[in-house]
């Protein structure tokens, strides 16, 4: 079987296991979140964190709850790293330096898992589990529980409330993330994937060379890092590292893993606007976009232009030898494409083109299928944008899934779209009007590509690095921290603001003159804006670095 | 009494994270460290630490540098692929390259010590050494005979065009000599250690050369990995080596062919991955079963 063959067949095996998995997934997660019952560890749960789960919100409460236990997450974490020296299972590894433990707190709680450090040489182990891992689990509970309460916009009418938060945000870490969690890190260790306590162990090589075989609690943090669309390794090389993806059914795994919620979302929101068919447009929207773009990936890389590649005959500086060219080409779409940011090889020594892809992945705003929670959230956003081009384009005031579009609809919706091209395209001005493009591992072209990549990963809340450029310093670490921050909780005030106008508004029966959304028609139309709106905003800067370098 | 709303919530957020800390931070984790004991899961969930004569040399899983002090291969073991992490395969320091696809001119101070190779140079030399320890051509597309990245920075009249006023070979210092003597009529010469030609304004033309387009040499022993502890090496590496490692144990090429046989892993499941072979375990196997004479 020839390389091109085993990738195409890798990436069909993924897209049907998805379409098997999105449908009992997704009913389940909908019993989830729309159930009445409170399991018994609920309760206590609640009790103990001192809410009344029966009382409902309004948006403004919800957004208050979601930025309160954000902002004391963000404290917590930070304090944590500063103090590391004095706990348990610390490895002996000093605090972690005010700057860069500003920037890893706001990144595991913006579920952007960006990583300026290495973590072998950092992090303890105690910070690890107890720290970031625990962001990984409710950083992914809340982008589901934003992306829940919007759909709730949609399915309810005449009232205010969207839920309670705290109900959701414990259902989803406990039901969902995890159970899974559990069954998928016990399925990595049989692959290899470590899980001990050790702080390593010392050997001498078949040469007579030293080496430390390193240890951790790997497997519990890599599973919840692919399914709640983390991405923050354990180690500094993420899932090109053997402890964390030791063989190319590990590979498929958390390939699927980080699939697997995103895909799922379109039915939840089916379900809970009661047409299953409103979610499977949703859905093609996701998949079109998103095979298309692992394609593209692959064909780049197979091909191997540029210098490098064809003196050495293949892409494969940085490569694995065990995923080879394809399979690593489409972990780097599908890493990209949700806002996971894991990667399993390195995207800074792709070709030219190989490499623009997971910048335009991430441009498209990472609604294709997305991050746990912000996909969904981000692509309905997108539809309702759809709307109102295409009610512009008629005459008619626009509608969907039963509920008017109208000025203050559009406003937040438009606000929305904007904050991460204006983070992206500010930030990375300021670098290079401040100097500090300077750290960049390459010169010309391919060194924009290397700021370009940061700020837009940052700003996404993706995570994944080009690499290549120096992050640790004072200045990176502030004003990607900055980008994470406002790139998350901004979009997330807007989207639960546009829910609570949805939900207040009494829902429009669906007339002969209503545009269907769940026709082919629409379907085509949301994937021509989103890509519209990415080419018109991000053209100018992909031109001067990875299509200059390319062509 | 009766707490402000904005401070009910932040109290009410500080439970939830120390609740979820406990649950998922640390019940969680250590559960299932505690399950890495079972039999059966316990030697994988430790690192998967291969022995040798009773002491332990590595794990299955990481791959070693088999090179000797001064850091030259070992000629009897079958070698890695180049590493990216610290020295060459140092756990505690995993990394790789992160060069780009147009890394191609050299930094050339007057100290090599100093210098930094671009990747393309770096390609080229491992090819050239690797093709030399296994007695096979290491020429390859954009590469010198001497090992470099074939790479020309060539200076126009006006900028970009123009007739051509001076041609440099970017990668190659004296005493070496130009990969082409001449180009569109005019003499090249070499690098001058320190000298920045691409601020100067020449216009950077690598040469393809007439290397055969299929080197001897193989992607994977010229190209570091992502991780810098990849275990594996193609069989296409492995099969280049086998003569090599025959000879220098005094084995049958045919006995060593059979030992890389057996430590070789197709695809999963026929589709999944690329085929590999395990370095580490393949030399304990060659040590125990044809030990040099």
């Amino acid at each position: 079987m020839t390389t091109t063959t085993a990738g195409v067949l890798f990436a069909l095996s993924l897209v049907a296991a998805l379409v098997a998995v999105h449908k009992p997934f997704g009913d389940y997660l909908y019993r989830v979140v729309a159930g009445t019952r409170h399991a018994r560890v609920e309760r206590v749960v609640y009790r103990l964190v001192g809410v009344d789960p029966a009382a409902g919100q309004t948006w403004g409460v919800y957004a208050r709850a979601v930025l309160a236990f954000s902002a004391v997450s963000i404290l917590f974490l930070y304090a944590f790293q500063r103090v590391q020296n004095h706990l348990w299972l610390s490895l002996g590894f000093a605090p972690v330096v005010p700057h860069g433990a500003w920037n890893t707190a706001v990144s595991f709680v913006t579920n952007t898992n960006w990583q300026w450090y290495s973590g072998e040489s950092t992090m303890g182990h105690l910070v690890q589990m107890a720290g970031l891992a625990v962001q990984n689990f409710v950083s992914a509970a809340v982008g589901i529980a934003v992306a829940v309460a919007l759909v709730r916009g949609f399915a309810r009418g005449r009232t205010g409330e969207l839920g309670n938060f705290w109900v959701d945000l414990t259902r989803i870490a406990l039901r969902v993330l995890l159970p899974v969690s559990v069954l998928g890190a016990l399925v990595l260790m049989l692959g290899g994937v470590v899980q001990n306590l050790s702080a390593g162990t010392d050997v001498t090589t078949l040469t007579g060379a030293a080496q430390t075989i390193t240890g951790g609690p790997v497997a519990s943090q890599e599973v919840i890092k692919e399914l709640g669309t983390n991405g923050g390794g354990f180690y500094n090389v993420n899932s090109a590292h053997p402890f964390e993806n030791p063989t190319a059914w590990t590979n498929w795994l958390e390939i699927f893993l980080l699939l697997a919620i995103p895909f799922s979302l379109p039915r939840v929101f089916g379900r809970m606007v009661g047409q299953n068919r409103q979610g499977y447009a949703i859905a093609a929207v996701m998949a079109i976009l998103a095979v298309a773009s692992i394609a593209l990936t692959n064909v780049f890389e197979l091909a191997g232009h540029g210098t490098v590649p064809q003196a050495v005959g293949a892409a494969l500086e940085g490569k694995e030898v065990r995923f080879g060219v394809s399979d690593s080409a489409t972990f780097a779409a599908a890493t990209t494409l949700t806002s996971t940011g894991a990667v399993n090889s390195f995207h800074d020594s792709y070709t030219a083109l190989g490499g623009m892809m997971p910048l335009v992945n991430m441009m498209l705003g990472e609604v294709a299928p997305g991050g746990v929670g912000s996909g969904l959230y981000g692509m309905l956003v997108l539809a309702v944008i759809t709307v109102f081009v295409a009610g512009l384009m008629v005459g008619r005031t626009p509608e969907y899934v039963g509920k008017k579009i109208g000025a203050r609809e559009i406003k937040l919706a438009s606000l929305f779209f904007l904050v991460t091209p204006a983070l992206v395209l500010a930030g990375t001005a300021a670098a290079f009007a401040t100097g500090n493009n300077s750290t960049a591992l390459n010169a010309g072209p391919h060194g924009l590509s290397e700021v370009l990549y940061a700020v837009t990963s940052a700003s996404n809340n993706n995570g994944s690095a080009f690499a290549g450029i120096t992050v640790g310093t004072p200045w990176w670490n502030t004003a990607l921290g900055l980008c994470m921050l406002l790139g998350r909780f901004l979009p997330i005030i807007f989207v639960l603001a546009l829910a609570g106008s949805l939900a207040r508004q009494v829902p429009t029966p669906a007339t002969g003159g209503t545009l269907p959304t769940h026709r082919p028609l629409f379907v085509g139309m949301v994937v021509g804006v989103t890509v519209l709106l990415v080419a018109l905003t991000f053209l100018p800067a992909l031109a001067l670095g990875p299509l200059a370098e390319g062509l | 009494m009766r707490l402000p709303t904005w401070l009910a919530q932040h109290l009410a957020a500080l439970r939830a994270l120390l609740v979820f800390t406990a649950l998922l931070g640390l019940a969680y984790p250590l559960a299932l460290v505690a399950a890495g004991r079972l039999p059966g899961l316990d030697a994988r969930a430790d690192g998967s630490l291969v022995t040798a004569d009773g002491r332990t040399v590595g794990s299955a899983l990481f791959g070693q540098a088999f090179t000797d002090a001064d850091g030259d291969p070992v000629p009897r073991y079958f070698q890695s692929r180049p590493s990216a992490a610290g020295d060459g395969y140092d756990p505690t320091s995993t990394a790789a390259s992160n060069l780009g696809p147009e890394s191609v001119v050299d930094t050339l101070a007057a100290d090599p010590a100093e210098s930094t190779p671009s990747l393309l140079t770096q390609v080229c030399a491992r090819s050239r050494a690797v093709g030399a320890l296994n007695g096979v051509d290491g020429r390859r597309p954009y590469c010198t005979a001497d090992g470099v990245g074939a790479v020309l920075g060539v200076f126009h009249r006006d900028g970009f065009t123009g007739p051509v006023t001076r041609v440099v070979s970017v990668n190659q210092t004296a005493p070496a000599t130009p990969f082409v003597a001449a180009w569109q009529g005019v003499a090249v010469e070499l690098a001058r250690p320190g000298e920045d030609y691409v601020a100067a304004g020449a216009v950077i033309v690598p040469v393809r050369g007439d290397a055969p387009a299929d080197p001897a040499v193989p992607a994977d022993a010229v190209t570091a990995g992502g991780s810098g502890l990849d275990p594996h090496i193609s069989p296409a590496y492995a099969e280049l080596q086998v003569a090599r490692v025959a000879r220098e144990r005094g084995a049958d090429p045919a006995a060593v062919r059979r030992l890389v046989a057996e430590h070789t892993t197709g695809r999963v499941l026929g589709f999944l991955g690329e085929p590999g072979v395990n370095v580490l375990e393949l030399n304990l196997a060659l040590d125990r079963r044809l030990p040099a004479r």
